[in-house]
């Protein structure tokens, strides 16, 4: 008799636990290591937490360099991410290696997505397909030193490219025997310059770096006249050295290079410069044309994902590409928001930090990219062959062309 | 049933005690050493032998491994990039042994006759070896920096010397990265030197003196060949080390590592790439096997060419 009053007992107990898992379902998400990033999400997710009590979500975070190797492995071992963060240039790796699943469109329909947020969403479209939805989005702009334009008597910000190379000139500083001690412009194409070079120069000179297909394009006349501005910086009017301070950003934050090319990640380290600075549209070509180059994380959901925890993982996807959400990330990390009418508000347009950026978004272009590590190599090593071998533009930019293509090649294999 | 028990333990004690003291030391000793053993097979051995079936598939992470011959081999062979690398590989090797070996005998000679400080000095040139590679690469990584913080360059143009490219260089940065890679290792170096100089009984060198002969005659005759058995721990032990160089290179050039153009890049970093950053593990398990062929070759060679004639 007792030991039925206790088998009871322990039934009513399991089915309570289980009623109690049914209710309280968990989602893990899985972003990389960036102290801001990090406070914004967790505070997202107590957001969310707090909206839907059934839910809890387990925020793992890993360094940017292990990330994608962590996402791999997770999925070897058979046990990823629900909601997960990816650059877009990864997107052809994380769905060939089956890392993660498409957005259903019951749940996240194809023309309010195409209507809300900026057109460079179309970068997580695979087919008929999206794999993902961004938070934020990036874009590229020119960061200048008040203080030194001041002591060179500049009044103006460049506007174009002219105006550039002039305000280059006029405030980088050099010691008896030539060498620069204070740079016109940082040169770093391990950084942002290579978006610059391939989004920016390529166009403005008349050219772009694919086709349609996507194979390179950049192996021509415009091609090898944006290489040449590049080099020419430092060969021709050496206003800025490759190396110079280690890196472009720790140049303009020492105060030693008057202007910088950087994206909007970059707001929150310039933040504390001990020097007053401004942030400008990049700079125009002759005819007045311009370009930018817009990139983003997206966040998708794992391929793992099912039934209770997929809806889960649905629900808090849709949290996080909210404007409410845009809105705090904005705030806390500094990036632009995905939806147009989160990011084109009268208060961002006339914010003087903000505007330049978001203005940027309209005219940018996504590369897309099938192994960003690898052709970022391949355009670092096409500006080293200039100006360490002294090997001729054009061989230089054809040797570039074909080694990317070979990489995009690979990728479609 | 509890009878049955009973006869088995007494069969078991009458076998165990029909074994020989020895026998039985050799049993006790194998069962200590068996759990280090199938340690080391299982996590050292096995994923070696795994590494060789790698080589020969083209496992990304992602996909199950299909079996392709010998097709990873020969698309490195036909990498130039490889070519390259290999050579920087034996540049490493074949500069920075002999040189920290000269450079540390020698300290360690003179070092064993001052009597002034000895153990501070000797403290000094022990500590590099002490500090975590990837801070020391940093460091050193400022000290080549050009003007206006680089402080190297600084003492040039300050003596009216042109300033130097070092890690932005094809041709320097290999040496240049050498540089605190050799210094690093010195102390160790040295301390093997000083112990190997002290085990040579003093005796000799008393006979020595009494038989007329001069420091360089000593040296030659009498130090050198009894330092033989520390020369070729030594020799083996840093091309090993120069052979797997890997902390230094990838710290000092960060931005574009083992660059620039690949001048800087040795084997191992090669590896870390093609596994870390393109995944394509089979075909980085390929160049492990070629980096695995000539560990082996040299410490062999090293060992044969160092043997003890007899």
């Amino acid at each position: 008799m007792r030991n039925k009053a206790k088998l009871a007992g322990l039934a009513a107990g399991i089915s309570f636990l289980a009623l109690g898992s049914a209710q309280a379902v968990e989602i893990e998400y899985w972003q990389y290591v960036f102290e801001t990033r990090v406070q914004a999400m967790d505070q997202l997710i107590a957001n969310f937490e707090a909206a839907n009590p059934d839910i809890t979500v387990k925020h793992t975070t890993f360094p940017y360099a292990d990330y994608q190797t962590r996402v791999v492995a997770a999925k070897v071992a058979g046990q990823g991410p629900d909601v997960v963060q990816l650059f877009y240039g990864w997107l052809d790796t994380f769905v060939s290696g089956g890392l993660i699943q498409p957005l259903d469109p019951a749940v996240f329909p194809h023309d309010a997505i195409e209507a809300d947020f900026f057109p460079i969403v179309s970068a997580m479209k695979r087919g008929e397909d999206y794999y993902g939805l961004p938070t934020a989005v990036r874009s590229l702009a020119l960061f200048y030193n008040k203080a030194l334009f001041d002591e060179a008597g500049i009044a103006n910000p460049p506007a174009n490219l002219d105006e550039m190379l002039a305000a280059a000139e006029a405030t980088t500083k050099r010691d008896g025997a030539g060498n620069i001690t204070s740079a016109g412009i940082t040169m770093d194409m391990a950084g942002q310059d290579h978006h610059w070079w391939r989004e920016v120069l390529v166009r403005q000179n008349g050219g772009v770096p694919y086709d349609d297909a996507g194979n390179v394009a950049y192996n021509d006349a415009a091609g090898a006249a944006a290489l040449k501005f590049y080099t020419d910086l430092q060969t021709e009017q050496k206003v800025g050295v490759v190396g110079f301070m280690d890196e472009g950003q720790a140049a303009f934050r020492a105060g030693l290079a008057a202007m910088t090319i950087d994206g909007t990640f970059r707001l929150g380290a310039f933040g504390s410069n001990p020097f007053e600075w401004g942030v400008v549209e990049l700079p125009a070509d002759a005819n007045g044309m311009r370009s930018n180059y817009s990139s983003y994380f997206a966040n998708a959901i794992g391929a793992t994902a099912e039934g209770e925890k997929k809806v889960a993982a649905e629900k808090f996807l849709a949290y996080i590409s909210s404007p409410e959400a845009m809105e705090i990330w904005l705030n806390v990390v500094g990036e632009l928001p995905a939806r147009r009418d989160v990011a084109m508000t009268d208060a961002n347009l006339a914010d003087p930090i903000r505007a330049p950026f978001l203005k940027g978004l309209e005219y940018a272009h996504t590369t897309k990219f099938v192994d960003e590590a690898g052709q970022r190599q391949v355009a670092v090593d096409m500006v080293n062959r200039v100006l360490l071998e002294n090997q001729a533009i054009e061989d230089s930019l054809a040797q570039a062309a074909q080694a990317e293509q070979a990489i995009i090649d690979a990728a479609a294999k | 049933m509890a009878s049955d028990t009973i006869t088995e333990g007494a069969a078991r004690g009458r076998l165990w005690d029909r074994f020989s003291i020895s026998t039985k030391r050799v049993i006790w000793a194998w069962t200590f050493l068996a759990l280090p053993i199938l340690f080391y097979a299982g996590i050292r051995f096995y994923p070696t032998l795994q590494a060789f079936w790698l080589s020969m598939t083209d496992w990304d992470l992602l996909r199950p491994a299909n079996f392709i011959g010998l097709a990873n081999y020969q698309k490195m062979f036909a990498d130039p990039v490889f070519w390259k690398v290999f050579q920087n590989t034996f540049l490493y090797l074949l500069i920075g042994t002999p040189v920290s070996l000269i450079v540390s005998f020698l300290i360690a000679y003179y070092l064993d006759r001052v009597r002034f400080m000895h153990g501070l000095i000797r403290a000094l040139y022990f500590l590099p070896f002490l500090t975590t590679a990837a801070a020391m690469g940093w460091v050193w990584r400022w000290f080549y920096q050009p003007l206006p913080i680089g402080v190297i360059n600084s003492i040039l143009s300050s003596i009216g010397l042109e300033q130097q490219p070092f890690l932005r260089s094809t041709t320097q940065a290999l040496p240049t990265i050498l540089v605190p890679a050799i210094w690093a290792g010195l102390g160790f170096q040295i301390i093997i030197f000083m112990a190997g100089l002290r085990a040579i009984p003093s005796t000799f060198y008393e006979a020595a003196r009494i038989d007329g002969l001069g420091d360089w005659a000593i040296l030659r005759k009498i130090t050198i060949p009894l330092l033989k058995p520390t020369t070729v721990f030594i020799v083996v032990f840093s091309s090993i080390g120069f052979l797997r160089i890997f902390d230094q290179v990838y710290n000092m050039t960060t931005n574009d590592p083992g660059g620039p153009l690949n001048a800087t890049k040795p084997l191992v970093l090669m590896i870390y790439q093609t596994a870390f950053s393109s995944y394509q593990m089979g075909y980085a398990a390929a160049q492990t096997v070629v980096l695995f062929t000539i560990l082996l070759c040299v410490s062999l060679l090293q060992l044969w060419v160092l043997r003890e004639k007899k």
